[in-house]
């Protein structure tokens, strides 16, 4: 704000100056110079007369000569002046509108109106740096959750955007480089709101700059980062960046857990989708044969890694292994688009392909190519451009491999229900028997589309009137909580994943599991069942109804009667 | 030498002169304070004001806040005068003089204030 006025009082000297001489030198000419008044006596205008015309005058009102007619030479005083001053106002104005245009001026403006928007946030919020792909589906599937954001993006074009998106809240965003702690601090780094910092940049250096910023000053805070190579992960890692997420190893990880258990690999899509997206199906990659992976970059790497974890005989094709290093595997030079090279790495023998190069329209033709010579080939297709989605989903890969929606999910996860990671590193000790178990239960939850996941913490916030019933000593269970307060006798569709409490981790949670204050529940169901359940948590006599069957009067009065007349079941 | 800085102590100089122009004389005689020198006193502060605009430095606040505190006064006092002698008529009598003219009295204390602060800032630069 300061520097607004600075700028404006500034700018605005000369042109106040200008004003003030030629006002000052158009009311003493007129003082001076003789009139006469109606008797035809001389008559000296008073300064007080003189400042009233002048001031009439310069603004081009114009009332008139008073109280006397003018002398000829006191009309010729008045038109000198007429024009001077309403060209020093013409002056004015044209600076202050010239002002209100400039770049620095706006700018000024802009940063101004930011950090008030910033200073008034009251919820907690995350700080996107990054506004690109993986930034955008963050702050939608984060703004769609009612939670809060605010997003600093280099590119002005970017953070434009954000006010043509229709997202549910308002996300304050700046122009300007996360790299600077200026810029961090203006975003409300240090705000006591402030709940984490998410760095989403495309350049490793700034994610790294960005994540050891925040850890100095303000160590509370959670730092997730985005990083493509191992050299900043491991550095990241060394000064406590709390997630680091790499798209490639993450996918490569995921692929691991889709040969191991096809059927975890499936409930993990389904708990960690967007909410609305449909189902998917379970995928098995099969293991009767040798994979080829195109593209030994990055992500060809970390793939290659896990399969040979997995004992799969990999066949690498790569077109300049001068670049990427030569692989320890089997090994074909070339791009993989066109038969020949296909051919030499035994693709009708093959069991899977990864079309993994960093260029769609290569990927997709390795994929056509291929399957016209294989058509049982087991796909994995990696997309790098979001626009190519419609594409990529027409060759109808077994996977894909989008690292930006990648980054998404995971950290839309990390900061909406870390509860589910938690969940989710257990549930790997399981049997897959027991993941396919539990995968036809939550599918019979829910019709079609993924479930909703909330992770509920027994307090006194969000869910009072449950807490302070448990504080008083009341028994409830896991089956009770999942009663339908509208008839008890059915339960809802819903289902207790893991319950949180002190050091211990309850998995699956029995139903005659007793809930205690201070738990941290993770539940997994359909929209409409948390809808009802919040009905039970956060009211009292619906916790009563649902718990006893009784519907109590509530009333001071009718509880009165009610007692006379010994009514108490 | 800085021009600028030239008019810059030209203006707040002359604002302190010019205020003790008229300041001086019996406070209670119309004679001794003429209308002119008033009117020369409000145009100077006022030019010495926009002139002060725009120092973000604490010397260049504590300039501004002088100036505004002496036009603050002088317009007063300019007020006076045109209420006594237009609005009401009742002429320049002692009491309304005495007041006008202790009203620009405290603008001139102002108006020292201001030189003073000039004068420290100068020997302080030091070069």
């Amino acid at each position: 704000m300061d520097s607004i006025v600075f700028l404006i009082v500034r700018r605005m000297r000369q042109p106040l100056l200008t004003l003030l001489v030629v006002y000052a030198v158009a009311i003493l000419g007129l003082v001076l110079i003789p009139g006469r008044d109606a008797d035809g006596g001389v008559w000296h205008m008073s300064l007080f007369h003189a400042f009233y015309f002048v001031s009439y005058m310069a603004t081009t009102i114009g009332f008139g000569e008073i109280p006397y007619a003018f002398t000829d030479a006191q009309r010729l005083w008045v038109s000198l002046s007429l024009y001077a001053s309403v060209i020093s106002w013409i002056y004015a104005f044209g600076t202050i509108l010239s002002l209100v245009q400039d770049r620095t001026f706006q700018e000024a403006l802009a940063e101004s109106r930011f950090a008030r928007r910033i200073r008034k946030m009251r919820e907690p919020f995350h700080l996107v740096c990054g506004y690109g792909e993986t930034g955008t589906a963050l702050v939608q599937a984060l703004t769609r959750r009612g939670q809060h954001a605010v997003v600093i993006d280099i590119d002005e074009a970017r953070t434009n955007i954000i006010q043509l998106q229709d997202l549910r809240e308002v996300v304050p965003a700046l122009h300007g480089d996360a790299a600077l702690t200026r810029h961090l601090q203006e975003a409300g780094l240090q705000h006591p709101s402030c709940a984490g910092v998410v760095a989403l940049t495309d350049d490793n250096d700034v994610n790294l700059k960005i994540a050891i910023t925040a850890k100095l000053l303000n160590p509370k805070i959670k730092v997730i980062s985005r990083a493509d190579s191992h050299d900043v992960e491991a550095n990241m890692a060394s000064f406590g960046t709390d997630h680091i997420v790499d798209p490639f190893d993450t996918f490569a990880s995921h692929l691991a857990v889709a040969f191991q258990a096809p059927c975890l690999y499936l409930l993990q899509r389904w708990l960690t989708g967007r909410e609305g997206v449909a189902l998917s199906e379970p995928v098995y990659p099969p293991r009767d044969g040798h994979w080829v992976v195109c593209g030994y970059g990055r992500f060809g790497k970390a793939v290659c890694a896990r399969l040979a974890g997995e004992g799969v005989r990999v066949v690498v094709i790569e077109a300049r292994p001068e670049l990427t290093g030569q692989p320890e595997s089997d090994f074909v030079a070339g791009r993989g688009t066109e038969a020949e090279t296909l051919n030499q790495a035994d693709i009708e023998n093959a069991a899977g392909l990864v079309a993994g190069t960093d260029n769609d329209a290569n990927n997709l033709s390795i994929v056509m190519t291929a399957r016209q010579l294989n058509p049982d080939l087991f796909f994995v297709v990696r997309q790098n451009q979001h626009d190519d989605h419609d594409i990529i989903a027409a060759v109808d890969a077994d996977m894909v491999m989008h690292p930006s929606s990648i980054i998404a999910d995971k950290i839309r996860v990390l900061l909406a229900t870390p509860m589910l990671y938690e969940f989710m590193s257990l549930a790997l000790y399981q049997e897959d028997a027991w993941a396919c178990e539990l995968a036809s239960r939550v599918s019979a939850l829910v019709q079609d589309e993924v479930p909703s996941i909330r992770e509920w913490s027994l307090d006194a916030g969000h869910t009072a009137a449950m807490h302070e019933y448990l504080v008083h000593g009341g028994q409830y269970t896991v089956e009770d909580l999942l009663r339908d307060p509208w008839y008890r006798a059915r339960s809802l569709q819903a289902i207790v994943l893991l319950i949180h409490r002190r050091n211990d981790r309850i998995l699956l949670p029995e139903v005659t599991t007793a809930l205690k204050p201070g738990d941290r529940l993770l539940i997994c169901g359909s929209r409409g069942a948390f809808t009802r359940m919040e009905w039970t948590v956060s009211h009292r006599h619906t916790l009563e109804y649902v718990k006893t069957g009784v519907d109590r009067p509530q009333g001071w009065l009718w509880r009165r009667l009610a007692t006379h007349k010994g009514y108490r079941r | 030498m800085n021009p600028e800085k030239v008019v810059f102590g030209f203006f707040i100089v002359l604002a302190l002169t010019l205020n003790f122009g008229f300041f001086v004389g019996e406070i209670e005689n119309p004679e001794h304070h003429h209308v002119f020198e008033l009117f020369a006193v409000v145009v100077v502060n006022l030019i010495a004001t926009v002139l002060k605009f725009g120092d973000r430095s604490q010397m260049g606040a504590l300039l501004l806040a002088t100036s505004l505190v002496a036009i603050l006064q002088l317009i007063a006092a300019a007020v006076v005068w045109t209420f006594a002698v237009h609005v009401y008529a009742t002429g320049l009598t002692p009491d309304v003089m005495a007041s006008i003219v202790s009203l620009s009295g405290g603008a001139m204390l102002a108006n020292v204030i201001s030189v003073i602060l000039l004068i420290i800032e100068t020997v302080m630069l030091r070069r």
